[in-house]
């Protein structure tokens, strides 16, 4: 614990549907789903209107819509859009401090001790007051939440606190007046699991953790779960701020809204998720010697497979031949219910291939799929169209999937900078209508944001037959 | 079988057949070496379905007869037996060898178990032996040692009237090669993918006569055949079953700048600089008018490494990346005091090929077609930043 309130905790509000609101006019003060859209899909982000209605982030995509009203709008994700503008978030906490730790694409630790900063609860309460209104300026109406305290755990715990939009400074000293009537399912670490079990001897609060015996806690817990509560609960932490924790890995992987067993299908499937891998190690300047293939079957066992190769790469062609091979060893008779593609080992050169002379070195123009969330449906060829995609017409201009279905395809056209707009229905393979990039949102809209409600007359903007399998 | 032979004369014709036992014999009767006895020549003879092996020497015989050996353990034994004459015997189902006041007792291998050697196929042409070594040696170096492709593990042998061209590749490099030789028959083409180190192996080691006879036999159900026979040894090898890649499209046509290097220069500034390249990273070569400056490492936690050294370049000024060992190994293989490296960009592959020394200046501007016909592509490393 220090004794300045010198960790700043950022956790960005509901990020994906906020982005997806900013994108979407029509979508503002509505409920938005973000998630996979298929069978098997689970919600990535609910907007604070879903979550009025019990949409959860890890809850599947079809208890969602079973909880949410008419006019929710269930999206795919759009990862170049969330990075870009996390990148402008991180861009803007880096300014604060050469001490950022990103802990995912939406969520950062920042050492304010190691900027040049005044450290009193006054000074850093400012500080965050004027961080929140810059990340909003900057992001066209993100909001962030805010904690600042002396550990990180009471930072983090700060930012939960007062969600979304929400600001707390836990003053030093304060500590555990702050965490002790909080429930012990606000500390990390604390499932359900030990919630309940903590329940069984009457543990509800950190307050009431704090009254029991280490020993008491490493009996009832083990030994390393024990102790870490144990210290928690007196907020008793001094993890560092660690900076540039590089990535050592990139990997993408899909889950199947049915299990795969067709070669065919399961080669296609191995390729997409090379090309997404190698799309990202292009774009990032890395290459990896070691090329790993996961595989879950039905019954959810799940093998990894790997193989290093003499030389770094990043053609997603020879990344899928490598994948190939090693999809070839395993026995995937039972079927196939989740496949991934990573790779590791990464390096900054490339060695050239010779037979890889007809590819261009760098293929900027593909969409940048950033993250490598489990969940995420890779637009393949069978399935172009997915609900929230970015699209260009030739002739009506940018916009976005409302829906698809049947060789037909619904698209708004609205962007970050215009009113709601118009909805229009194309065939599936119009040769006007292709694939977008995410919007610009730049400058910010100097005016309000969107005021226009529901219309209540518009139907679910989801395809009628998500047959999409992802 | 009884026969009494030079030491030296036995221990090269077994040590030269056990270079192509397997390591692990898929069975224990293929770890054996066969000595078959006719008249007064002895045959020294290894198959392991793959590879054959037979080198023939002259002994004075008492009684043939055949027996089957322990491979490696008897060419342990000539190898260190004392420089008198050797006397071999096959009793029962034992082989006793004595040398001067040594003796040995091996037990034999069943000899009905043994494979029978594959005929060796009519012959396709013939090569001065030294110049087959050498554009062997010197396309086999690019083939590649992972057998997942096994297209990449062969060398190609493409055979085009009275024109034999080398080629190999292990898709960082690829090295082609072309020599003259006398075919069989006039017009006779041919091309076929064979193990590149067997290949390598066999031609180094038959160049005791003058000439290598080819044979080739291009089964029809891919069981072809390649053989090579020179003075008392031939050998022959199953083809590869792969389609090679069509590297003709891979060769560049024409380049933008040339550098010409002084070899044993060049190749010692590469290899002190990449003494700090660890795992592949690479080598940075700048090349400017007259200088070309080798830099390797480069982070914190690496060495770091620098050397100009003087060559003519002709073209803009440009930064290339190499795997230091794909380099070196060309560099090595040019076998001529001055080399020449044309470019295309930092991204296209770079051509290395021999200067001849007694040709003049414009001679470099079209390689000659043989015998100096020696091209060595390398794939850059696309360097950070």
């Amino acid at each position: 614990m220090r004794r300045d309130p010198s960790i700043l905790h950022l956790d960005l509000d509901a990020f994906f549907a906020a982005v997806e609101q900013r994108d979407k006019p029509s979508l503002r003060g509505r409920p938005v789903v973000v998630g996979g859209t298929g069978g098997r899909g689970v919600v990535s982000t609910a907007s604070y209107e879903a979550r009025a209605f019990g949409a959860r982030s890890a809850m599947s995509t079809i208890e969602a819509r079973r909880l949410c009203p008419p006019g929710t709008a269930f999206l795919g994700s759009r990862f170049a859009a969330y990075r870009r503008t996390s990148d402008v978030v991180m861009a803007l906490l880096r300014e604060l401090s050469p001490l950022v730790e990103p802990v995912s694409i939406d969520e950062a630790y920042v050492d304010l001790a190691a900027g040049d900063h005044d450290l009193s609860v006054a000074g850093v309460t400012a500080l965050a007051t004027d961080l929140k209104a810059r990340i909003a300026a900057a992001t066209g109406g993100v909001t962030g939440s805010v904690g600042i305290g002396t550990s990180k755990a009471i930072a983090k715990i700060g930012s939960e606190l007062r969600k979304p939009d929400g600001l707390t400074v836990v003053p030093p000293g304060q500590e555990l007046d702050v965490l002790h009537p909080l429930p012990v399912r606000s500390l990390g670490g604390v499932g359900p699991a030990t919630a309940e079990r903590l329940h069984q001897i009457a543990v509800t609060t950190v307050g009431d953790l704090h009254r029991l015996s280490l020993v008491d806690l490493t009996s009832l817990l083990g030994q390393a779960h024990g102790t870490g509560l144990h210290r928690l609960a007196r907020a008793d932490d001094d993890r560092p701020v660690v900076a540039d924790r590089e990535a050592k890995s990139v990997s993408a992987e899909e889950t199947y809204a049915r299990d795969l067993s067709d070669p065919v299908r399961l080669g296609a499937e191995v390729d997409a998720l090379a090309r997404r891998v190698g799309t990202r190690l292009r774009s990032s300047g890395t290459s990896g010697r070691t090329v790993t293939l996961k595989v879950r079957r039905p019954d959810f066992s799940t093998l990894t497979r790997s193989s290093t190769l003499p030389q770094p790469i990043d053609d997603p062609r020879l990344i899928a031949e490598v994948a190939h091979r090693l999809l070839a060893g395993i026995d995937r008779h039972a079927g196939v219910r989740l496949l991934g593609v990573g790779v590791s080992g990464l390096a900054t050169f490339v060695q050239g291939d010779l037979f890889a002379l007809d590819e261009p070195p760098t293929t900027t123009d593909l969409p940048v799929d950033e993250s490598p969330d489990p969940e995420q449906p890779a637009p393949t060829a069978a399935v172009p169209w997915y609900p929230g995609q970015d699209v260009e017409h030739d002739e009506h201009g940018a916009g976005w999937v409302w829906g698809s279905g049947l060789n037909r395809v619904t698209v708004r056209f609205e962007g970050p900078r215009t009113p709601p707009g118009r909805v229009r229905t194309f065939a599936g393979d119009d040769p006007a209508l292709r694939p977008g990039s995410p919007p610009d949102w730049t400058p910010p809209d100097p005016s309000a944001p969107d005021p226009s409600g529901p219309d209540p007359s518009e139907p679910d903007p989801t395809p009628p037959d998500p047959t999409a399998a992802g | 079988m009884k026969f009494r032979v030079a030491r030296e004369v036995l221990a090269d014709a077994v040590a030269w057949t056990a270079r192509s036992l397997p390591p692990r014999p898929s069975v224990p009767v293929l770890a054996g070496i066969m000595l078959d006895v006719e008249g007064n020549t002895l045959s020294v003879s290894g198959f392991d379905y793959e590879v054959s092996a037979r080198s023939e020497v002259d002994v004075h015989a008492t009684d043939g007869g055949r027996a089957l050996v322990p491979g490696r353990l008897l060419a342990e034994i000539t190898r260190a037996l004392p420089p008198h004459p050797v006397e071999i015997v096959a009793e029962g189902s034992r082989l006793s060898i004595s040398c001067s006041n040594a003796r040995f007792s091996l037990p034999t291998l069943p000899v009905e178990d043994y494979p029978s050697l594959p005929s060796m196929p009519s012959a396709a042409g013939v090569v001065e032996s030294d110049a087959f070594a050498e554009a062997v040696g010197q396309v086999a170096i690019a083939a590649g040692r992972d057998d997942t492709l096994p297209m990449l593990t062969g060398v190609r042998l493409e055979i085009e009237d009275d024109l034999v061209t080398l080629a190999a590749t292990d898709r960082y490099r690829l090295a082609v090669r072309e020599f003259a030789w006398r075919p069989e028959t006039p017009g006779l083409t041919a091309a076929v993918l064979v193990p590149a180190r067997t290949l390598a192996d066999a031609a180094k080691t038959l160049t005791s006569g003058p000439e290598v006879v080819l044979s080739l036999s291009s089964g029809t159900s891919g069981e072809g055949i390649l053989g090579l026979s020179g003075k008392d040894r031939q050998t022959t090898t199953r083809l590869l079953d792969a389609e090679f890649v069509k590297y003709r499209a891979i060769m560049p046509s024409s380049s933008t700048s040339f550098a010409t290097l002084p070899v044993g220069m060049f190749t010692d500034a590469a290899k002190r600089v990449a003494l700090v390249a660890e795992r592949g990273t690479p080598l940075r070569c700048e090349f400017t008018p007259g200088t070309v400056t080798l830099k390797a490492g480069g982070s914190d936690d690496e060495g770091q490494a620098e050397e100009r050294c003087d060559v003519e370049f002709d073209g803009d000024p440009l930064t290339i990346g190499f795997n230091p060992t794909f380099l070196l190994d060309g560099l090595a293989a040019v076998h001529t005091e001055r080399a020449r490296m044309d470019f295309t960009s930092a991204l296209k592959p770079a051509v290395l090929s021999g200067v001849e020394p007694e040709r003049d200046p414009d001679a470099a501007e079209k390689p000659a077609v043989r015998p100096g016909s020696y091209r060595y592509l390398i794939m850059p490393v696309r360097l950070p930043g």
